[in-house]
């Protein structure tokens, strides 16, 4: 119950970049994914911006060796998993144990949304093979029979904590010897109904988002997947190379406030941020980074801060939103952030809050501004909060 | 470490909730889809919120009152819930305004509620819980990977008295896409003549049933949930079967009743026919899908049966498909697949 557990791989596709070294580029040159809708048949093409990534299905069919036919979350996990395993490169992977636990939060949606069009006109209409696939399930089965996968799977959502919460759950999974590795993490490609969902809610901004500035304005959608490869001692003393870091520290606390808003006193986080601080033994003063889940909502940015603020007075490290590159990935920005997280331990690297200009009021502390280069980075701690009060923070620590 | 079921509230087609005798006054229905029997939620849920919550919300959040009545808990040590699903009514809705307003003028309620952790979200508001709060949404297993988080947690010690529950609501739209999808009869049949009616195709079903598990022994117990064991596309069920069972000391032999998911449907059926010729030859059989129909989380109606079948030391009628040595079962095996792809086997053993 007391051993380590090893990050040994990661995979990443998203807005700035189809994997972890397009990632690592773009987050260097501080340039953001966010731009103009070319995917989504929808009316706010030109009008709302979005993190799209920038291979159409097509092109994903073609990387993944998957049918462009089918939903783009999976063709996105694919994508992400098979270079998060490759990298790991796990010797005597098919004689292990082996799990995948992903997160998303509308499944297949973007196929049921073309049945459903059809489907609505006469209920005898609607091709059955674009509502096959809805449930959320569905992506991670057709993912793990892709990876050779079959001796634990499952889904989890909890909004837009999903992939952090998945990346808690086979970390787990391990530390209770059901498993001797498990890829987690999440994916999540963009739709009308979450594109609308949100933009009801009015919390997207027209602009490019400014997570954690005074004049925030809401949340830019993105799309993407992003694993971690989590192995236990045993196998990570076989691997070839040196895994990348632990995870040390993980919570799992529920806000109780409101279905979509967060407490301003930022209860759910506080308490994500202080239990896994607790489980990984460490204090406020030894994380050297936050990546923050940071939407660039008003409410959400706000009670983040104050949850900040509670926990780590007077220490505030370095933290920026990532968001502000990839947007707003929901099911699969825990996935990715966990990804960022651990190639900022392992190049030793922090990343800038784009586009910040003005700390909000009363804070006693802002993001970082500038891609910083040779930091010492021993500890990172990774937020992600979702609806209904879902809120969940990792910490991955130096070897 | 022993895990003990220490309550249960099943919402179902049948009289599953707030009532006393288990199983005895049995609901009868003719078509292919079983609708669950709402209770007076105004005694779970504040008025002026159930009028906004939708069906599986409704059921969820009732059936997790009552589970916390019973076990006589103000707050679980956390809150996880399986569905494959979801909220679907909400889903439907607001996908419905998109194509047919075309984006515009939308009002949000249904989004906001359409997420899949919205059930155990609400759970945590009503309650003011913090604790730990997850949703498991794995097709076939979903309430299983739900279980085996909260036995996780608890033999981690992370937490104890842990609300966990199966939920699933039908809908008109999911149900006439599943029926276009093949899974249910063609023509309207009795529920309780399911299992004699070999054909393809079964009968839809949704619910809610909740459990509080906790580590702590009583006699007020129902149960203890001794083992879980979730299988994708197993090579051979029977061998699984055996070497779960192994895993606990246990053979076939030890087991008094086993509980399996026939639904009606030729296909479906052939592994538990073929068990029951060999492998269960010489046990006690029931069945439960009958009663509440087919869907991703049943298995948690067969939980909900095998805790009150050990407490109450009774196996009902209606369920009984072979009675061997069944009077007073202390040990009952739960064997259910999903389609042929996701098989769980849940051990209960009496305290």
């Amino acid at each position: 119950m007391s051993s380590s557990i090893y990050v040994a791989g990661v995979g990443v596709i998203s807005a700035i970049g189809n994997n972890a070294a397009e990632n690592l580029a773009s987050l260097a040159m501080e340039k953001a994914g966010i731009g103009d809708i070319t995917l989504l048949d929808t009316i706010y093409r030109e009008k709302l911006p979005v993190a799209e990534v920038k291979l159409s299905n097509d092109e994903l069919a073609a990387i993944t060796g998957l049918p462009s036919n089918i939903s783009r979350t999976t063709l996105l996990s694919v994508a992400a998993t098979q270079e998060a395993l490759d990298d790991a490169a796990i010797p005597g992977f098919g004689t292990l144990r082996t799990g995948f636990v992903s997160g998303n939060s509308v499944g297949g949606m973007d196929k049921s949304e073309d049945f459903f069009v059809d489907f609505l006109a006469d209920s005898n209409k609607g091709k059955l093979r674009n509502v096959f696939d809805h449930e959320c399930g569905s992506m991670t089965e057709i993912v793990a029979d892709k990876l050779g996968i079959s001796d634990f799977m499952t889904t989890i959502s909890t909004a837009c904590s999903s992939s952090a919460n998945a990346i808690f759950y086979a970390a787990r999974l391990i530390k209770n010897d059901v498993l001797d590795v498990v890829i987690a993490g999440g994916t999540d490609a963009l739709a009308k109904f979450t594109l609308n969902g949100f933009n009801t809610l009015m919390i997207l901004d027209k602009e490019f988002c400014k997570p954690f500035d005074e004049h925030r304005e809401g949340l830019n959608l993105g799309e993407g997947a992003g694993y971690v490869v989590l192995v236990s001692e045993k196998v990570k003393n076989t691997l070839s190379k040196q895994p990348y870091c632990t995870l040390s520290g993980y919570k799992n606390s529920n806000d109780a406030y409101h279905q979509t808003a967060s407490s301003p006193e930022g209860t759910g986080s506080y308490l994500a941020m202080k239990g896994a601080l607790q489980k990984s033994g460490l204090t406020p003063a030894d994380i050297d980074y936050i990546n923050l889940h940071g939407t660039g909502t008003p409410n959400n940015d706000s009670a983040e801060c104050t949850a900040i603020k509670r926990v780590f007075h007077p220490h505030y490290p370095p933290m920026s939103s990532t968001k502000s590159y990839t947007g707003h990935t929901l099911g699969a920005c825990g996935g990715i952030e966990a990804v960022f997280s651990v190639l900022a331990i392992k190049n030793k690297i922090i990343y800038p809050n784009l586009r910040f200009e003005t700390r909000i009021e009363d804070m006693p502390f802002e993001p970082e501004k500038n891609f910083l280069t040779g930091q010492e980075i021993n500890h990172v701690m990774s937020n992600s909060f979702g609806f209904g009060g879902n809120c969940t923070s990792l910490i991955f620590s130096a070897i | 470490m022993e895990i003990y079921i220490r309550s249960s509230a099943c919402i179902s087609p049948q009289k599953t909730f707030t009532n006393d005798d288990f199983l005895n006054h049995i609901v009868e229905y003719t078509g292919t889809r079983l609708k669950a029997i709402e209770p007076d939620y105004k005694q779970f849920i504040d008025p002026k919120q159930i009028r906004r919550m939708s069906h599986v919300i409704k059921m969820g959040v009732a059936a997790a009152t009552e589970c916390l009545n019973q076990a006589n808990i103000d707050m679980p040590g956390a809150i996880i819930t399986g569905t494959a699903f979801g909220c679907m009514e909400d889903t439907i809705t607001f996908l419905t305004r998109v194509v047919e307003q075309h984006e515009e003028l939308l009002p949000p309620t249904a989004f906001i509620q359409s997420t899949h952790n919205t059930v155990a979200a609400q759970i945590a508001l009503l309650l003011k819980c913090h604790n730990y709060n997850n949703t498991f949404v794995h097709k076939g297993i979903s309430f299983e990977s739900a279980l085996f988080d909260a036995m996780m947690l608890l033999n981690e010690q992370e937490a104890d008295n842990i609300l966990i529950g199966g939920i699933e609501e039908m809908v008109d739209t999911s149900f006439k896409v599943l029926t276009r999808l093949g899974l249910y009869k063609r023509w309207p049949v009795s529920n309780l003549s399911l299992l004699a009616t070999a054909s393809k195709g079964t009968i839809g079903g949704e619910g809610a049933a909740f459990f509080l598990l906790g580590t702590q022994s009583s006699t007020d117990n129902l149960a203890a949930l001794t083992g879980l064991k979730t299988l994708y596309k197993p090579r051979s069920v029977k061998e699984s079967i055996t070497a779960f069972l192994g895993s606990y000391a246990l053979t076939i032999g030890d087991i008094d009743l086993v509980i399996t998911g026939k639904n009606g449907d030729l296909k479906n059926d052939e592994v538990y026919n073929m068990l029951n010729g060999s492998l269960f030859k010489n046990t006690s059989l029931a069945n439960y899908k009958h009663l509440c129909g087919e869907y991703p989380t049943s298995s948690s109606f067969a939980l909900w049966m095998a805790a009150n079948i050990i407490k109450t030391g009774t196996v009902p009628e209606v369920v009984i498909e072979r009675d061997i040595n069944s009077s007073t079962p202390k040990k009952v095996l739960i064997y259910n697949h999903y389609q042929n792809k996701y098989h769980s086997l849940m051990l209960v053993s009496a305290i």
